[in-house]
């Protein structure tokens, strides 16, 4: 399948890793990627704090570079949430017949990563290996707006050499929430503090998600406090394999 | 037209309110452990329902169809309600429903009233409006009536006194009731409270409380609580007045099968409440003389004129928003500077105050959507506060915030990749002198809210974008 990604503006600049490892492992499951330059921000940042007007060319620019792919990849589950929750409206809203149409056609072909693995691809086991104890941060969009359920932990079982542990209260926030961890500082503190003790109650040396904002800000946290804790998204562990380890 | 929430106007923003509260150890343990013991009773009896969701559609589907036709809803309640024997009175405002009730408590010449737990008269400041008249409120309900006595402000809409635990309600009725040798254990402070109400509920002949559903069909008024107490108050006074908001209508009493299921459950785990009354208007012999309903706006067509965000007038003040949000349980509900507290109240107090005030309480969410995930009659409460966050951003807020032209020229950039390209290069070279061992450790201006609790790694020498033109030279 040829493969379109959409990386996300800020695993683009902050997380290239993510992206480097997502065109590994499609590349090493026979699949071509693709990366449309014309490619910037899905208008998330914009549209949730209430630059609307703002989100509306970076929506345009997204369905112009992208409705001719053949599927849309995109490592970042609250910017696909974005678009299925946000986009239909925003393009309803602007009264233009061809945007609408050309938002509903390109809505079924754009995949959270893992949901393309499992449910497009139909793939669990990646033969990926990495043995490391883990836990898996479910972000609140992957969870409440995508309802990824247990996908990504289908796959992350069937990696090699790992030692899986729950999270407790998985389903709380990090307390991230995009501009709220800056505009409500010390609330989204207060929520990062639980979320932290929960990551280090697990004994786990490495905390997995979907969405590297979280992992942005549960890093951050546990960086500042000293605790050596790692953040990987769930795309370098699946592309990790036993002879890249052993190299 | 004074519309008023509660104090809200003189309140402070969220972010101010919240860090005293959030120093406050003893309330935020008090907060965790009443919201996490009724989240978990009301994840099992949600849970136990098969129709669950259909439940909370069919909820949904009623409300919006009555807010479709309000006004017809209410002429037929009032109608009904007249033919009942009961009286109705509009009230535009705040001012104008306490000074209806004012009227009619002074006609029974009557120098206190009882008070049913009510929303509605927290948010019009009707306490403060009968103490200046001379009238003394007696809270009933046992929360409220700890909040009263404590001179203190609800924090919940259905737990109202759960910032504290029991040891500062026994201070409280210690001092209040004087009662020194008061124990601390349930059955001494509900013993406490009922001696102290059973003299009141049998002396004064006035009650003033509230509405859960108002039933067009037959002008009933349908009342749910856990105590008894409310009960006393409808049966045992002359005079009952009740004040509800004009969204509190419901078209048939058949509605309240859906209702009934959902709002127990989702406001205390309960499968039903201990009490489930319905009053119509006046019956010879039994329970008040005279029936009077008082219907509220306040602002509230204000909202059902706002399309996206009309939705907010279905709620059914279950609080299970309350108990579900990570952000309500960091702060509890004196953050949110209101009457309504949680992500319910996040999207309902500026609107019922027209945005100028409680601009701050929109963004006070992560939009996790637990909240939404909730409600019983599904309002999308992420999707209105974002909305609402549009009306801060066109409507109140100065275009030439430091924000707003900083989201202006990030957005200008995001316009082209050639731009995004510039910037991408422009950041790895700026962060040099904030960087330290691959860590930003302190961010300048209003970014230092992160950095105070969190360091922010290094942007990467190579962005992605970079790494793939380097190595993807025949892709696109």
């Amino acid at each position: 399948m040829r493969i379109s990604l959409f990386i996300a503006c800020y695993n683009d600049l902050l997380f290239p890793e993510t992206g480097k490892s997502l065109v590994r492992l499609m590349e090493r499951l026979g699949h071509t990627v693709a990366f449309p330059r014309e490619q910037t921000c899905c208008g998330q940042m914009h549209y949730n704090t209430g630059y609307q007007r703002e989100a509306m060319p970076l929506m345009r620019q997204f369905v112009e570079t992208f409705q001719d792919a053949e599927v849309v990849c995109i490592p970042s589950s609250s910017c696909v949430a974005m678009m299925r929750d946000h986009y239909p409206k925003m393009a309803a809203s602007t009264g233009d017949a061809r945007l609408v149409d050309a938002v509903n056609a390109l809505l079924p072909r754009v995949f959270e990563f893992s949901e393309l693995l499992v449910n497009k691809l139909g793939v669990e086991d990646v033969g990926a290996y990495y043995p490391h104890r883990v836990t898996y941060h479910a972000s609140c969009h992957s969870l409440r707006s995508l309802q990824l359920g247990d996908l990504p932990l289908r796959l992350l079982r069937k990696v090699r050499g790992i030692d899986l542990v729950e999270l407790p209260h998985a389903d709380r926030c990090c307390g991230f929430g995009g501009t709220f961890a800056v505009k409500n500082g010390d609330v989204s503190a207060a929520m990062l503090a639980e979320k932290m003790r929960d990551v280090e109650d697990t004994g786990a040396e490495v905390c997995a998600a979907v969405d590297n904002s979280c992992l942005m800000h549960i890093h951050g946290g546990l960086h500042q406090q000293g605790v050596g804790i790692r953040t990987v998204h769930l795309a370098e562990i699946l592309a990790s394999t036993e002879e890249e380890t052993a190299r | 037209m004074t519309i008023r929430v509660g104090d809200s106007v003189k309140a402070p923003s969220f972010q101010k309110a919240a860090l005293p509260l959030l120093n406050d150890a003893q309330l935020r343990k008090n907060v965790r452990h009443a919201t996490e013991v009724i989240q978990r009773k009301r994840d099992m009896v949600a849970g136990e329902l098969p129709d669950w969701q259909a439940l909370r559609e069919a909820a949904a589907a009623i409300k919006r169809k009555t807010l479709r036709h309000l006004d017809e809803y209410l002429e037929q309640f009032e109608a009904a309600c007249l033919a009942a024997g009961g009286h109705v009175h509009w009230a535009r405002d705040a001012e104008e429903a306490n000074r209806l009730v004012l009227e009619l408590v002074r006609q029974q010449n009557a120098h206190e009233v009882l008070k049913i737990k009510t929303m509605t008269a927290d948010e019009t400041g009707l306490n403060r409006a009968l103490e200046q008249a001379g009238i003394r409120p007696h809270e009933t309900d046992l929360a409220e009536l700890i909040v009263q006595l404590g001179e203190d402000r609800p924090s919940h809409i259905v737990v109202p006194a759960l910032h504290k635990n029991r040891s500062q309600v026994r201070e409280i009725f210690r001092e209040k009731m004087q009662r020194p040798e008061l124990g601390e254990s349930p059955q001494d402070l509900t013993e406490a409270a009922r001696q102290y109400l059973r003299e009141k509920f049998l002396r004064v002949k006035t009650a003033i409380g509230g509405a859960n559903f108002l039933i067009a069909e037959t002008g009933g008024v349908c009342i749910v609580e856990s105590e008894g107490n409310g009960r006393m108050c409808l049966t045992l006074p002359e005079t009952l007045i009740l004040m509800a908001g004009v969204e509190k209508v419901i078209p048939r009493f058949q509605d309240l099968e859906v209702f009934l299921q959902l709002l127990p459950r989702s406001a205390t785990g309960e499968r039903m409440n201990p009490y489930n009354s319905i009053w119509t208007g006046v019956h010879a012999g039994d329970g008040p003389r005279s029936f009077h309903v008082v219907l509220i706006d306040n602002g509230r067509t204000g909202i059902l004129a706002d399309e996206e965000a009309r939705q907010t007038l279905q709620c059914i003040r279950c609080g299970a928003c309350l108990n579900a949000c990570p952000v309500y349980r960091q702060t509890g509900g004196h953050a949110y500077g209101s009457t309504y507290g949680g992500p319910i109240g996040a999207i309902l107090t500026p609107q019922l105050q027209n945005m100028e005030h409680a601009q701050s309480l929109p963004y006070a969410s992560s939009l996790c959507g637990a909240c939404y995930e909730v409600c019983p009659v599904k309002i999308n409460i992420p999707e209105v506060l974002i909305h609402l966050r549009g009306r801060v951003v066109r409507e109140q807020q100065s275009p030439l915030k430091p924000e707003a032209l900083g989201m202006k020229a990030v957005a200008a950039v995001f316009r082209s990749h050639r731009r995004l390209e510039a910037a991408q290069r422009l950041a790895q070279m700026a962060q040099a002198p904030l960087v330290k061992d691959g860590w930003i450790h302190r961010l300048p201006g209003e970014l230092s809210a992160w950095t105070a609790a969190r360091d922010l790694q290094a942007i990467p020498k190579q962005s992605f974008r970079q790494w793939w033109k380097e190595t993807h030279r025949d892709g696109e």
